[in-house]
């Protein structure tokens, strides 16, 4: 069974969180980088890390385990920022994610990736294009456009002001 | 390539529409300044030429309507008053809108164009029963004719219209040129063909021909040069007068004479000519002075004749160029870059300690700073092209509201950053407004308040240091300090009993949803105005000041740096970030120690020298943990005339600060107005010290 709006055989960048496995499209991703300090912005909420410097522009840094509720990202060798383009309300937005470690790229077909089960991810469903699988690991295909245009994320505005 | 152009002429249309309205308004002033007259009229003229010849029908024939109108009014048929200019006005904007809706494909109202097409004509009506000779409403299609025109009034004109080779190949056609000038009354063209090369030598897509054209109208020079105003740069075109019969000179010229006058013959050969006794004509063409078609020309001419010779204004050579912003701000963008790789190297070269590097470093400093501020001059406009529109603001809103206002500036040409300026207009805006609505008074109670019943707003700029102030000063009633304070307090904003200086009191003029009008109009009333002043001109990193007499007027002032891009502050540390403070708002830094701190009680207030000055830890403020140091320091900065005082850990020192934005997903973080780059490549954040001031109080106010 395939996804709706999955139909061409795309490439994706799989990396960890904890122990699962994610991946978003490579077109999505415009680079990777070694973790490099990160400025964080005062009253803002625990998963925006901060800002970093990319060559010359202020590029802000989520962590996503946070997003999903799980622990906050702890520094590694292996941990690196995924630049990412988002798409929020119609603007390009670049944005740094942290991942524990970055895996591969692996090609996956539409045939290969089922739509997420409404039970068991302990995760909000919304955010998973679909489920796909890389000889016996299960991969977690994350829609990044919907990850970053949550209600959580524009809501920062509201909740800063504290 | 097409698009470029229309995007030119859009651009170009938009400054046309501006100097259109600039002169409307100067024209207001000085009805009879010919000079404005015609200004008014090249501008509309052009908006409708070219913008035909891009395909913006609508706008042209719009525009064609209202100049037509001012063609009466340039050669004096009409006379210049409020209607007239009000219709103008009407119509500037009309071609605004079309011009707006071209670009967004709206849907045009052309109910409103009709309206105002009818009213201009119905201005010119009456006008026409006046004239003792009615003159038809003159259309580059609709020939004049000849016959009809006022005798005394005809001019015969010799026009040598001699185009370039390509002119063909910027798409102007002479025909239609030629075509033009006939609609302007009796003419007889003459083609000349001495320029055309051997078949072999000649490109088909050249114009050899040059025209020498006889034209007998009553429409004056101006009309003619219209006629060219497009080619005037690819053509050579003399325009002489002839023959005015208003002055009535009944001798008619030689035929040698006009082609002397022609400069196709020199006075030798005609003299030499002469001599001979024969037909000169014939003579000459026999001998080869002149070719035989020069002499047919001349002998057309010869019918109409009397001549002044009318001197060809140089074009104006234009020193500048027009340069698209994002290149502007691109070279900002890499200067930036460069301001923050310097403050690497300069650290560098301090840590190596090399006397050689160190030298290299500093003269990179002393280039990099010249680079900055060259690139930052490039970026700066003067600041009058906004004032025109507020002019018109005034005229407009003092008429609406029954008061007569007029409106003074000085300072038009202080220079300023682009982005300044256009964030400047709507804080500009609510000002103005408020000084018309709430300030200046009916004309029946100022003259009752023995003031003259014109009021003034006067709208100036000037240089201050690294900023420039911007002063809005009405002679109105002023700002009446105790109803400010009541209504405060029945809004619940201070206690009842509250001690508040004037200008703790005016400060509450900007406070969102504070207004002081009875009743809500289209103006004001509705209390957001100030609001969007205070925030633009914070977003600005302005400050303003308010000054007031009651029954005398008000003046408010803007201070407002001269730049966004790149600026001078102070960098400071908590624990181990870095943030930067501006340091045009910083008054000095004190210690404050454990001791001071406990002396307090508690309180966030220091001692500065006998004064006590309320602070902030910004430590606690932005959660930062780690322990505080026993020595912190304070950097006392002046928020809104008060002093206040940030607790930081360390100050580091002063700091280029390339202002970089913080993106969509931060911008609504408060106390943080950005971020820049420092030399180790780490990223440090800008305080705004009014919105962390601001944010300070009403926590507190929470508290109590």
């Amino acid at each position: 069974m395939s996804v709706a709006g999955i139909t061409e055989t795309v490439q994706y960048l799989t990396f960890k969180l904890a122990e699962e496995i994610f991946a978003f499209d490579v077109a999505k991703v415009r680079e990777i980088l070694e973790l490099t300090s990160i400025t964080k912005v005062p009253q803002t909420p625990e998963f925006m890390r901060g800002v970093i410097n990319l060559r010359g522009s202020v590029v802000p840094v989520i962590d996503l385990r946070l997003n999903f509720g799980m622990q906050c990202t702890e520094q590694t060798v292996n941990t690196c920022i995924i630049v990412v383009e988002v798409n929020l309300t119609g603007e390009i937005l670049v944005l740094g994610v942290l991942a524990d470690s970055v895996q591969e790229v692996v090609e996956m077909e539409p045939d290969h990736i089922e739509p997420p089960p409404q039970l068991g991810t302990k995760l909000n469903t919304e955010f998973i294009k679909g489920m796909g699988k890389v000889e016996n690991d299960f991969v977690m295909i994350l829609d990044i456009d919907k990850v970053f245009s949550s209600e959580e994320l524009t809501d920062i505005q509201g909740n800063t002001a504290a | 390539m097409f698009k470029e152009h229309i995007a030119t002429y859009r651009e170009e249309a938009g400054e046309l529409l501006a100097e259109l309205e600039t002169s409307l308004l100067d024209l207001e002033e000085t009805p009879d300044d010919d000079d404005l007259i015609n200004r008014v009229f090249r501008a509309m003229h052009t908006i409708k030429g070219s913008g035909a010849m891009f395909g913006f029908d609508d706008i042209a024939a719009f525009t064609h309507e209202v100049e037509t109108v001012f063609d009466l009014v340039r050669n004096g048929k009409m006379a210049v008053t409020k209607e007239l200019l009000d219709l103008t006005l009407k119509s500037r904007d009309h071609i605004t809108t079309l011009l707006a809706a071209s670009v967004e494909g709206a849907e045009i109202d052309n109910a409103a164009g009709d309206a105002l097409i009818a009213g201009l004509r119905g201005l010119v009506a009456p006008s026409k029963a006046n004239e003792s000779q009615p003159e038809d409403v003159p259309s580059a299609a609709a020939n004049t004719p000849a016959d009809q025109i006022d005798q005394a009034d005809l001019q015969t004109w010799r026009i040598r219209f001699q185009p370039n080779r390509e002119l063909l190949l910027c798409g102007s056609n002479p025909v239609s040129l030629i075509n033009e000038l006939r609609s302007l009354g009796d003419c007889l063209v003459t083609a000349q063909f001495d320029g055309v090369p051997p078949l072999d030598a000649l490109v088909g897509e050249h114009c050899y021909l040059y025209w020498d054209i006889v034209l007998t109208t009553s429409r004056g020079e101006a009309a003619i040069k219209d006629v060219f105003i497009f080619v005037e740069d690819d053509c050579q075109i003399s325009i002489q007068l002839i023959d005015d019969q208003a002055a009535g000179e009944p001798e008619y010229k030689k035929l040698g004479q006009i082609l002397v006058e022609r400069g196709d013959l020199s006075p030798e050969a005609l003299t030499q000519t002469l001599n001979q006794q024969k037909p000169l004509g014939e003579l000459l063409v026999d001998q080869g002075a002149v070719t035989s078609d020069k002499v047919l020309s001349a002998l057309d001419e010869q019918q109409q004749i009397r001549k002044i010779r009318q001197e060809q204004p140089a074009a104006d050579a234009s020193a500048s160029i027009r340069v698209p912003a994002e290149r502007l701000d691109q070279l900002v963008n890499l200067v930036g870059e460069m301001v923050t790789v310097q403050a690497r190297l300069t650290q560098v070269s301090n840590t190596l300690g090399d006397a050689t590097f160190i030298s290299i470093a500093e003269e990179v400093e002393r280039l990099t700073n010249e680079l900055r501020d060259t690139a930052l001059n490039i970026r700066m406009l003067p600041i009058g092209s906004t004032f025109s529109k507020f002019k018109r603001l005034v005229r407009d809103l003092s008429r609406e509201l029954g008061k007569e206002i007029e409106m003074e500036t000085f300072g038009a040409d202080t220079e300023l950053d682009k982005t300044v300026i256009e964030k400047l207009n709507d804080p500009l805006v609510h000002i103005i407004r408020n000084s018309i609505d709430h300030g200046v008074e009916t004309p029946e109670k100022r003259v009752a308040a023995g003031k003259p019943a014109m009021g003034t707003i006067r709208l100036g700029a000037e240089h201050a240091g690294d900023s420039v102030l911007i002063t809005i000063h009405d002679d109105g009633g002023g700002i009446n300090r105790d109803a400010i304070r009541n209504k405060a307090i029945e809004l619940e904003m201070i206690p009842a009993n509250a001690e508040l200086s004037d200008q703790e009191i005016y400060s509450y003029i900007f406070a969102p949803g504070f207004s002081m009008a009875a009743k809500i109009t289209s103006v004001s009333g509705r209390g957001v105005g100030m609001d969007v002043v205070k925030r633009g001109i914070e977003g600005l990193r302005g400050t303003i000041a308010v000054d007031s007499e009651l029954g005398k007027g008000t003046t408010i002032t803007l201070k407002i740096p001269l730049t966004l891009a790149i600026i001078e502050s102070l960098l400071v540390k908590i624990g181990p970030s870095h943030f930067v403070l501006p340091l045009g708002a910083v008054e000095e830094c004190v210690e404050l120690s454990r001791d001071d701190i406990r002396a307090a009680h508690g309180r966030n207030l220091a001692n500065v020298r006998g004064r006590l000055t309320p602070y902030i830890c910004l430590r606690d403020q932005f959660a930062i943990s780690g322990a505080r140091p026993d020595i912190e320091q304070i950097v006392i900065v002046s928020v809104r005339g008060e002093r206040i005082g940030f607790v930081v850990d360390f100050v580091v020192g002063e700091h280029q600060t390339v202002i970089k934005p913080l993106g969509v997903l931060y911008q609504d973080v408060k106390g943080i107005s950005g971020a820049t780059i420092l030399g180790d490549g780490s990223v440090a954040l800008i305080i705004s010290p009014g919105d962390l001031a601001r944010m300070a109080e009403t926590a507190e106010l929470d508290q109590l």
